[in-house]
């Protein structure tokens, strides 16, 4: 055992100096080169320069002017530092009893609508940038009234932050929150942050 | 589920395979020693690493000098970590100021990503400095892998020998693997999952002022770079407590189509290695053919069962209410049934998608897949090498139905090499129901357990498989950073990698040494659909039948109920 003990720890210290320092410096050298605005987390700054979010990033929305997010099992919602999925089980009474109060909730504003599934579940993260098409359709009136605008220009906002699925058919439609928010201040600017 | 789902699913899985096949020809001339285009970079590198550790690499090991140099590099890697993990504290590139890491979540998680597990007692973006993450946690996630890929190397030439003492050089072959392909295709896809907006930046977080005027700090860490060789090496632990559900993570359906065929395609590579060094291409494309066919049938049956109403949402009257509890928008369903899928048939382990809240069915088959044995494909190299195993066992039953004495790629298959193989494939059950009939027993070992009832019993037995098989992933519900379970799912880990790796290791040293057979006509041919069928037969019996009756207390019982909700 004593003859492997030379190639065991210089080899171990070989590659910790290759993978653990060179190899995680190139790809931050690259990516400080290439991909700035990525690399540094596709951060989204007011006209003041202020970071308000990120478009990879949900956050909270309470108000009725804005789009609002899925629910949110990371920490009291959307909380960035300590991303986590709800991990509740099919069966858990305390998933039963919180969908049914989101759905309620929102029934309470779009009274007709059909409600999707993603409107009342917990993403994996807890920091779901987006939305399905429908539940943001279901917030169309809601945004539309508060704002006092028409509902076609709520559609037309949130139809310009809707993505497709790539090539058709890889991943899911999908509206981004934060970036429908923005671009609505941008159109109808309101006091917030009062 | 629509057409797009199964074009999705079918792409994903079919790509890593498609893919597998070209790495695989490279990986099997990086293995034999052969001249690659990367030589003149990789080369002088390669001579340096040999140079000052002392390495002839043209010195051929018998299994047990191959396994004595295994056992004390992995021993290395782990000291090592375990240190770095207990001083976190003190190291520099720790922004956030994390404390040192308790010793049992220390030894935990120093095994866990020695043995290519990656099995995370915690949070990452809460607990560990961007210190541990690169120089720690990263590097393992390279060397564990090459360690699992020389195993396969060294049975690989075994069959391919002709009364052969030595397996190969360990050192080469760990080097070598290493500086040839997981670094350099590392450094390609973290480039490119940088340009699709996965984030490498040594901040602790940014603080953002929302919309509404809150506050909202943003985690950051170097990411890329750990999850290109996180998904490349089968290791699957994330930066982030949210693992592959992320945003950072795993931005796009495009990064997520990327990083899922990166879960499979070394280990696919590996197969196919295998088969181009071992001389027996022919054979090895049965194997990989009955892996993927039970792979594709584990992902359809996870999506057709996260399809169905889930009962919470029936309850609230939800148009179409399937199961996206714990699933991101932008992936659905289908991207999320292909990844868990992918993820456990090889022993990864990330998750693009919380297990926890799959239906009963489908969290039930993620972990049907691991304990078939983590061969579908596997981990890179230790997924072949399993299969072999599986193999040779499906030879040795199929010689005792027609009483002829077994042979596998030219070797006669006798007592050693089935006692050898009983000990790697039964050890897996023994550990898996074994620690969990403890935690059962010991006192407050439930206490860590999230869900009531039967998906209770789910996590429990969740765990210990995923240990046991080195996958690493979890119903992430369960409290396991408490010093029994971090210490039973240590030993569960450490069993399930180094028991198999020596079995097998002990199967190459046998085998080498026989003389190298000519087909006759009283050979079963194990290249034809007959033995691809016995195969798919042997895995799957093997699987189901040692853990049926765990599985019936959890996943089984649960669909029941979820049946008997819905009709109310």
């Amino acid at each position: 055992m004593l003859n492997q003990t030379r190639p065991a720890v210089v080899s171990m210290l070989l590659f910790t100096l290759l993978l653990g320092g060179v190899y995680p410096a190139v790809v931050t050298g690259a990516g400080g080169l290439l991909f700035p605005a990525q690399a540094e987390g596709s951060l989204l700054r007011d006209d003041a320069g202020r970071v308000v979010g990120s478009r990879l990033i949900g956050q909270v929305t309470t108000t009725p002017e804005y789009l609002w997010p899925r629910p949110s099992a990371a920490g009291d919602g959307y909380n960035a530092a300590g991303s986590s999925g709800s991990n509740l089980g099919p069966l858990n009474p305390a998933l039963a009893e919180r969908v049914t109060a989101d759905a309620d909730a929102i029934r309470a504003y779009a009274p007709d609508g059909a409600i999707p599934s993603d409107a009342v579940t917990t993403s994996g993260s807890g920091l779901d940038p987006e939305i399905s098409p429908e539940f943001a359709a279901l917030q169309v009136d809601r945004i539309a009234e508060a704002r006092r605008i028409a509902a076609d220009e709520v559609r037309a906002v949130i139809a310009e932050n809707t993505e497709q699925p790539l090539l058709g058919f890889i991943g899911q439609p999908r509206v981004n929150v934060l970036l429908t928010n923005v671009a609505l201040d941008r159109l109808h600017p309101v006091a917030a942050a009062e | 589920m629509n057409w797009q789902g199964w074009a999705e699913i079918a792409l994903t899985l079919g790509l890593a395979l498609a893919l597998g096949w070209p790495l695989g020809i490279f990986m099997s001339r990086v293995w034999n020693g052969e001249t690659t285009w990367l030589d003149p970079v990789v080369k002088p590198v390669e001579r340096a690493f040999y140079a000052a550790s002392g390495v002839d690499p043209r010195k051929s090991q018998t299994w047990l000098g191959y396994g004595a140099s295994l056992i004390a590099f992995n021993l290395a890697g782990f000291l090592l970590l375990y240190a770095m993990l207990r001083m976190q504290g003190v190291l520099p590139l720790n922004p956030q100021g994390f404390s040192g890491v308790s010793p049992d979540l220390a030894f935990n998680t120093a095994v866990s990503f020695v043995t290519n597990t990656n099995w995370q007692s915690y949070g990452g973006e809460t607990t560990m400095s961007h210190f541990t993450q690169m120089v720690g946690l990263t590097v393992q996630n390279f060397v564990s892998a090459a360690t699992g890929a020389a195993i396969a190397a060294a049975l690989a030439r075994a069959f391919a020998g002709n009364r052969l003492i030595g397996i190969g050089n360990f050192w080469a072959d760990l080097i070598r693997t290493t500086l040839y392909v997981l670094l350099p295709l590392s450094i390609v896809l973290a480039i490119a999952l940088m340009g699709m907006g996965v984030v490498q930046s040594l901040q602790a977080s940014v603080t953002a002022t929302t919309l509404e005027g809150a506050s909202q700090t943003i985690s950051v860490a170097p990411t890329a770079s750990q999850l290109a060789i996180k998904q490349l090496g089968i290791n699957g632990g994330g930066i982030f407590n949210a693992n592959s559900a992320h945003p950072f993570e795993n931005p796009t359906p495009l990064s997520n189509l990327v990083t899922a065929v990166a879960i499979n395609v070394l280990g696919w590579a590996a197969f196919f290695a295998f088969g181009r060094t071992a001389i027996a291409r022919k054979d090895i494309r049965a194997l990989a053919t009955a892996a993927i066919v039970i792979l594709a049938a584990g992902a359809a049956i996870i999506y057709v069962s996260e399809a169905q109403p889930a009962p919470a949402l029936v309850a609230a009257g939800i148009e179409n209410p399937v199961n996206m509890e714990g699933k991101e928008t932008r992936f659905g369903l289908a991207s999320s049934a292909a990844w868990a899928a992918q993820t456990t048939g090889a022993s990864n382990g990330s998750v693009n998608g919380m297990l926890d809240s799959f239906s009963p069915l489908g969290g039930g088959m993620t972990m049907l897949l691991m304990m078939l044995g983590e061969i579908l494909p596997g981990g890179v190299g230790s997924g072949i090498a399993i299969m072999v195993v599986m193999a040779v066992l499906a030879v040795f039953v199929a010689g005792l139905m027609v009483g002829r004495t077994p042979e596998y790629l030219g070797k006669k298959i006798e007592a050693r090499e089935i006692q050898f193989a009983m000990v790697a494939l039964l050890i897996v059950p023994l550990s898996t129901l074994g620690w969990a009939a403890l935690t059962v027993a010991v006192p407050g070992g439930l206490a860590s357990l999230f869900n009531p009832g039967a998906h209770g019993l789910s996590e429990l037995l969740y765990a210990f498989t995923s240990a046991t098989a080195n996958n690493g992933s979890a119903f992430g519900g369960i409290s396991a950073n408490v010093p029994w379970w971090n210490g039973a799912l240590g030993m569960a880990m450490l069993m399930g990698r180094f028991v198999p790796i020596v079995a097998v290791l002990a199967i190459a040293g046998s085998i080498a040494a026989k003389p190298k057979l000519a087909p006759s006509a009283g050979t079963l041919p194990t290249s034809g659909t007959l033995f691809v069928g016995l195969l798919i037969g042997i895995i799957i019996i093997l699987g189901a039948l040692q853990y049926f009756p765990a599985l019936a207390l959890g996943p089984v019982v649960e669909h029941f109920q979820v049946l008997e909700a819905l009709a109310k």
